[in-house]
């Protein structure tokens, strides 16, 4: 007994920013970004703090599901760019929505929604009388990028999206992924001002390796989506849909060529939001839902990578 | 064979006919960026089941050509 999704919601700040706007920032140009990853444009807060962005997708979730924020059982929440360490996420979650339940927060960053389903899963296995659970990922990336990079402030949007579960049998298999290390990745914590600490620390934005972290993210997508569909005997012809992490559409594209298929089974929205880590699954989710293209009943796989390093993959029956 | 192979992956991925490259060409001049020098070099690892990471310093045909050779004779 596992779960199925019957609600989601997104969220993104009105405020776009296009290829064109970032080239009078660093030098770039949106031929050099669209060749490199796919993106087109993405939204940044002027004024919205994460937890505001999450609360909006997963009140947008539970009016989709019909669910009074009060019914929820559980809110799991994850996010690399929250506005406190503490509260968590999740509980700046519970308190702007007014529901009740307990409220944990999660870290596997742009995996991370995997990673809430799989403890969604969980619970609904530990705790029999939980009927609903709320999953979100919200993100302000905007916050934590060096707008001096060019190699990385371009490729980050802000968003968040949101999922509803109850308590059913739609979550078949799960793969999950650790290889810990913070040499390819890496978003170093809040620099303190501790009159004792003397050794040097990084900048507290995104550092990443580009070609060390395509080649973990093609590798993971390809092993993780082979290893769903030979443990469960089914072929791609089986699904309906893979939605990916959406961090860089040339990681996408070529994991269709390692997997030999057709890049019309991914569902890729990346080009007009960014990499939103967390929130890229969930959004690309309710906008896969919201074109009427996913219908229930379907088999789907998601698949997301990120720092950790750590990447997950489930295989869901809508 | 790991030659003519890695210039005819250079030869469909850029557009250009084989019989224009050879092992002076640089990487630079047929457009190739890092991404695509990542994506070239891993399909490379499954063609001859080798394990290796592009670095800056190979930036020609045969630069490349003799990084792979060499790791396909250990193997």
């Amino acid at each position: 007994m596992s779960f199925r999704i019957i609600g989601t919601g997104m969220y993104v700040p009105p405020k776009v920013v296009t290829n064109d706007d970032l080239s009078h920032i660093v030098e770039t140009n949106d031929e050099w970004i669209t060749k490199r990853v796919g993106i087109k444009e993405r939204h940044v807060s002027e004024t919205e703090f994460t937890s505001e962005m999450g609360a909006k997708a997963a009140q947008a979730a539970l009016d989709d599901a019909g669910v009074k924020a009060e019914d929820l059982d559980l809110i799991l929440a994850a996010t690399v760019s929250g506005e406190t360490v503490s509260p968590s996420m999740a509980c700046m979650l519970q308190n702007q929505l007014g529901a009740t339940c307990p409220a944990m927060e999660l870290n596997a960053a742009c995996a991370a929604f995997l990673y809430l389903l799989e403890t969604a899963a969980a619970y609904f296995a530990l705790h029999k009388e939980y009927k609903r659970i709320l999953v979100v990922g919200c993100e302000r990336m905007s916050a934590i990028l060096d707008w001096t990079d060019r190699s990385t402030c371009v490729i980050f949007g802000d968003g968040s999206g949101a999922a509803v579960l109850e308590r059913g049998d739609g979550y078949l298999d799960s793969v999950c992924t650790v290889k810990g290390g913070d040499d390819v990745i890496k978003i170093p914590h809040f620099v303190g001002t501790s009159p004792f600490f003397n050794r040097e620390q990084d900048t507290p934005y995104i550092h990443m390796k580009g070609q060390e972290t395509f080649k973990y993210a093609v590798t993971a997508i390809t092993n993780d989506i082979q290893t769903l569909l030979e443990r469960n005997h089914l072929t791609m012809d089986d699904i309906a849909w893979i939605v990916p992490h959406q961090a860089n559409a040339r990681i996408i594209d070529f994991a269709c060529h390692k997997l030999g298929i057709s890049t019309d089974k991914m569902f890729v929205n990346i080009e007009k939001y960014g990499n939103t880590s967390s929130a890229s699954v969930p959004m690309a989710l309710h906008e896969l839902k919201e074109s009427g293209q996913l219908r229930r009943g379907d088999k789907i796989i998601l698949c997301a990578f990120g720092g950790g390093l750590s990447n997950m993959a489930c295989l869901l029956e809508y | 064979m790991v030659k003519e192979k890695i210039i005819e992956m250079l030869a469909e991925a850029t557009d250009t006919e084989a019989s224009e490259i050879n092992m002076n060409t640089k990487f630079s001049d047929l457009g190739v960026d890092s991404l695509d020098m990542t994506e070239m070099c891993m399909d490379l690892e499954d063609e001859f089941s080798i394990e290796f990471t592009p670095s800056p310093e190979i930036d020609t045909v045969g630069k490349l050509v003799e990084a792979v050779e060499k790791l396909t004779n250990e193997g």
